[in-house]
């Protein structure tokens, strides 16, 4: 997938500047914490409005677009599960059909007629990347998806986002996560993008 | 049959502002435009004016010469409704436009991403989220409507058996010194507006000390 961004945002700390031209199906966006990664992510997925900004991807440009129309499938930090809806309601939301593949992939067939209330923190986590991988992004944006979550779990979830055809923009401030993850690197740091490593 | 009436006209001018009260709580919770501080005073006036310059208003408004004298609605069942609705309304539009504020945003925009339209947002996240809070406010209001009187005696009239409500008999018996059965009456309205009262405690949002 070719990424490219041009986006400025101006923060009360910080100017966000990220200039990125990038290729890859799997890209690590790493940066301390503040650096503006998340402001990012939300300004790619349509739910905040920058000064100013580009976003292609694969040519298609995306920035002029309202938030329903950009396809770029958005698993926040925060807990986003729809609290009034089953699991089976909040995966079938951006959906006209459940993908057989994607729960077993992500282990949640077992799961799809519990209240979200019910689930562990790992579980929720999974439910809201088949949610968002269910209404068939172009990209798939994951704001630090392992996060609280203990080594076991975080392998078992790194393991199924490597079988996941959909493009990702993995944000993370652990470099061992992103390598195992990621084959491209953005970094961000006080809202300036440049590029990292690519993985050994 | 006088508290049949009442909760009658009650219920219904209740489902009546439901529609439009949650329209403008909604626009006064998740938008801005201009003249939103006008609305939203506007929309309070109910509450704080003397119910009888209301029901002044409503009656030059339908009234022979008014603007709506054609809906027929003065010294009617329906001009008891009307007034109702009126004084009700802020009531309702305040309970729901803080149940649509402690709906969180976060997913509303996580909807958007998924799709979602506008108006799909608003019936399957924000209403959901907020009905709780919706139901407790539409309880209110009918409470406030059970009880209302300055404006109805105005708009409708106070006629036995046509437009006379529980506020507007209690009155009445009490103006001809039959006070057993105004006393009846309060003892009715009491029940009724307890139950509507605990009922929209058990419903409305806390609000976190």
């Amino acid at each position: 997938m070719k990424l490219r961004l041009d986006v400025t945002l101006t923060l009360p700390a910080f100017t966000l500047r990220a200039d990125v031209d990038i290729d890859s199906s799997a890209i690590g966006l790493f940066g301390p914490s503040g650096a503006g990664k998340t402001t990012l992510l939300e300004i790619i997925a349509g739910i905040r409005e920058p000064d100013r900004a580009r976003i292609s991807i694969d040519g298609r440009e995306i920035a002029h677009l309202p938030a329903r129309e950009r396809r770029i499938g958005y698993v926040p930090q925060d807990d986003t599960l729809f609290p009034h809806m089953s699991v089976r309601g909040n995966v079938l939301y951006g959906a006209e059909a459940l993908d057989a593949e994607i729960l077993k992939t992500l282990e949640i067939e077992a799961l799809l007629d519990r209240t979200v209330a019910k689930l562990s923190g790992g579980e929720r986590r999974r439910v809201a990347i088949a949610r968002a991988l269910l209404a068939k992004p172009a990209l798939l944006l994951l704001d630090e998806p392992l996060s609280g979550l203990d080594n076991a779990r975080s392998s078992l979830i790194i393991e199924m986002l490597q079988q996941i055809e959909t493009p990702i923009l993995f944000v993370s401030h652990n470099r061992d996560e992103i390598a195992a993850l990621c084959d491209a690197t953005i970094v961000l740091d006080h809202g300036v993008t440049s590029y990292g490593d690519r993985r050994p | 049959m006088i508290v049949l009436f009442t909760i009658r006209t009650a219920l219904l001018a209740t489902l009546l502002l439901v529609v439009p009260g949650t329209w403008i709580a909604w626009l006064l919770a998740r938008r801005d435009w201009r003249g939103k501080s006008i609305v939203e005073t506007l929309v309070a006036l109910p509450l704080v004016m003397p119910p009888v310059a209301t029901g002044l208003i409503l009656l030059k408004t339908f009234g022979r010469h008014g603007p709506l004298a054609f809906l027929d609605v003065v010294f009617t069942w329906r001009g008891v409704v009307a007034a109702m609705s009126v004084m009700a309304f802020p009531l309702y539009v305040r309970s729901a436009r803080i149940a649509f504020e402690q709906v969180s945003r976060r997913y509303e925009e996580i909807a958007r991403t998924l799709g979602a339209r506008e108006s799909r947002v608003f019936f399957t996240i924000t209403v959901p989220l907020a009905m709780r809070g919706l139901i407790g406010g539409a309880v209110l209001a009918f409470a406030r409507a059970l009880g209302e009187f300055g404006a109805t005696v105005l708009v409708a009239g106070n006629i036995p058996g046509r437009t006379a409500t529980l506020s507007t008999s209690i009155y009445n018996y009490v103006q001809l010194g039959q006070d057993d059965a105004a006393m009846r009456l309060l003892g009715i309205s009491v029940v009724i507006a307890f139950v509507a009262v605990w009922t929209s405690e058990l419903l409305l949002p806390r609000r976190h000390a």
